[in-house]
């Protein structure tokens, strides 16, 4: 048994139910993976490919594939700014530019305090409520720099809090 | 009568949960189809004149009745990929009415004897698709569907479908039917040869006959069940029956989703639905189908033609999902080609080369452009190389990607003129959005299917 089968043994046993084949919790599973490593290591690729009967190479390159596995360590929070066109058109850019010059982070990078990524994404299926981003997998809406330095203040506040608890 | 066929929550509040559907005739539909012959059902829907709300329109009954109803293993997949940009109905219907899109796969299910019916949500439908989850084991666990599903059909055998979520994971592509059943499969999420097609025996899921369905597509089923095919063909005009959910954004004042009848026109939709030019400027121009569909120079003529799958054919341009981008006279138009082409050079999935290739040159000469570099022979120079695209790929993502290219130059020629002449000039310096990754260095790694 790896740790993610000992870990999350049923939802494990849920995903693998869905499907007639194995192969097809794949994608399921490296969220899960992603979730206990904070993002796809290697030692991840490895447990889902001993659930998922693959090779450890194909179980690679599927993460590699889709923008939602990270393939690397990534901070706390993970902030994708949708800077796709009817986004821009309602200053998303600028917005997206912005967060990046507060936070101090290059396009991808991580703030010092290993708290905030930043990078841009595609259309969200949200262009209504621009400009907006999703943070591990919400969305806040709405957003300019006044609003979002309330957010990240909050952010900030509650991993301190669990900081502090433990 | 009303026209909300499917946004019903303005109608009725909370008609996302299961109670308040199931006590407002929610399901009454799934279970007149089960008193109804397979066939009956199809020829309803046929009849309906209902098309495919995910950007192809093509028609849904007829679709159903491709499967072969001798095949003891059928399937239904639902896309809920929605990655066009500018596309944000699906969302909308997941989050406000889902039942009726589950009653409409249920009902797609019993008419093509699927044996289980998956639904494809894009990953950072990560919120919608836990809430699905929650509402999905209520329906089951009131006995309409799944292994302890207590209604029977005509023939008095007991349904027994069941419904599955499956969360992509970032892919574009994976909109694309063929690539999204390789991606549920637990493969690359890229097309697949075709044929076999999805209805057929070896080209579906798991090598079994499929039907692909959009979310709204799906949405319209249970009220042409419970209302007729009549009913149905007197909203709409023409060959384009029913509403349609128009996503309204850009520079409009109120944008958002609007469910309106076939045959509304641009000039109704942006002034009396989406309140005129957000800036008080003047609209330009429109994508009517995301990034994937001709652009529109907004005129007279364009303002007040009907919206339905025929009548945007007279400029060359489709209606698609109908994702509306409007853009006012402050825009440069070769900076959304840019935009636009940078959009499908992060999501090509790498697969053949005139598309992986071509979508890369035509971003680097736009870029280009747009750097104040360009000369009179790099319009020529796109043109030509979005053009070779266009007949030479695996699927339609390679005319969607050559689209913006070719079409803002054949609309508006005077704003690729004033960049390489010189009398345009960039105004700052830009900083061009890299992706962090690309798509295409994974896909050259191990394929492994
Ligand atoms: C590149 C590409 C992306 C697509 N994306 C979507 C999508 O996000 N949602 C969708 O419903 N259809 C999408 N389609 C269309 C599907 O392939 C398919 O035609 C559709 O799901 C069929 O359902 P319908 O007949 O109900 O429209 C896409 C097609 C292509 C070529
Ligand atoms: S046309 Fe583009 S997206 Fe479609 S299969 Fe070919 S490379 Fe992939
Ligand atoms: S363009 Fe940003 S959500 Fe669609």
């Amino acid at each position: 048994m790896n740790t993610l089968q000992e870990k999350y043994a049923d939802r494990i046993e849920t995903t693998l139910a869905k499907y007639p084949d194995k192969r097809s919790a794949v994608m399921a599973l490296l969220y899960i993976a992603q979730e206990e490593y904070g993002w796809v290591s290697p030692e991840g690729i490895q447990d889902v490919a001993e659930v998922c009967d693959m090779d450890p190479t194909q179980v690679k390159s599927i993460a590699g594939f889709y923008t939602m596995y990270s393939e690397r360590p990534k901070g706390r929070f993970w902030l994708q700014v949708c800077t796709d066109l009817p986004c821009a058109l309602k200053g998303a850019e600028k917005f997206h530019h912005d967060l990046k010059e507060y936070l101090g982070v290059d396009e991808g990078g991580t703030s010092e305090d290993g708290m905030f990524t930043v990078e841009h994404v595609m259309c969200l299926a949200a262009c209504d409520k621009a400009p907006l981003l999703q943070c591990n997998f919400h969305n806040y809406e709405h957003l300019d720099m006044e609003k979002m330095k309330v957010l990240l203040d909050q952010w900030r506040a509650e991993v301190n809090a669990q900081v502090n608890k433990s | 009568m009303s026209l909300n066929i499917i946004f019903r929550e303005k109608d009725i509040p909370n008609i996302r949960e299961f109670d308040v559907y199931s006590k407002n005739g929610g399901y009454e539909a799934l279970k007149k189809a089960l008193s109804q012959t397979r066939k009956q059902v199809i020829d309803e829907v046929k009849a309906s004149n209902l098309r495919g709300r995910g950007g192809a329109g093509f028609p849904t009954g007829v679709k159903w009745s491709f499967i072969p109803q001798d095949n003891p293993i059928n399937y239904v997949v639902v896309n809920a990929d929605e990655s066009e940009t500018g596309t944000f109905k699906d969302r909308q219907i997941m989050e406000n009415n889902p039942h009726q899109m589950i009653e409409g796969a249920l009902i797609c299910a019993y008419a093509i004897k699927a044996a289980a019916v998956y639904i494809y949500l894009r990953g950072e439908f990560w919120d919608v698709a836990h809430a699905l989850d929650a509402e999905i084991a209520r329906a089951r666990k009131a006995g309409l569907f799944g292994p302890n599903g207590k209604l029977k059909d005509a023939d008095g055998n007991p349904f027994k479908v069941d419904i599955f979520t499956h969360l992509g994971a970032g892919a574009y592509i994976c909109g694309e039917e063929t690539a999204l059943l390789n991606s549920i499969e637990g493969k690359l999420g890229q097309p697949r040869v075709r044929p076999p097609f999805p209805a057929n025996k070896g080209g579906g899921l798991y090598n079994e006959p499929t039907v692909v369905n959009n979310v709204e597509t799906l949405a319209n089923v249970p009220w042409i069940i419970n209302n007729g095919a009549e009913e149905y063909k007197k909203i709409g005009v023409g060959s384009s029956s029913g509403t349609k959910i128009f996503c309204l954004s850009g520079h409009v004042k109120n944008p958002g989703n609007y469910e309106l009848p076939f045959g509304v026109t641009f000039r109704q939709l942006l002034y009396d639905y989406g309140g005129g030019p957000l800036n008080g400027g003047e609209f330009k121009a429109i994508l009517p189908s995301g990034g994937s569909g001709p652009i529109l120079r907004v005129t007279d003529e364009v303002l007040d033609t009907p919206l339905t799958y025929d009548d945007l054919r007279k400029f060359n341009s489709i209606l698609g999902s109908a994702s509306v981008i409007v853009m006012d006279d402050t825009v440069d138009i070769v900076w959304v080609a840019s935009k636009v082409t940078k959009f499908f050079k992060h999501e090509s999935c790498g697969k053949c080369t005139p598309c992986r290739e071509g979508t890369y040159w035509l971003d680097k000469v736009l870029d280009r452009i747009l750097a104040g570099g360009g000369k009179e022979s790099d319009v020529d120079l796109i043109m030509s190389v979005a053009k070779n695209m266009q007949p030479t790929t695996l699927c339609a993502f390679g005319e969607f990607a050559a689209n913006p290219t070719i079409w803002t130059i054949n609309v508006f020629p005077e704003e690729f003129k004033a960049w390489v002449d010189g009398s345009k000039k960039p105004a700052e310096e830009k900083a061009v959005a890299r992706p962090a990754r690309e798509r295409v260095a994974a896909a050259a790694a191990p394929a492994g299917d």
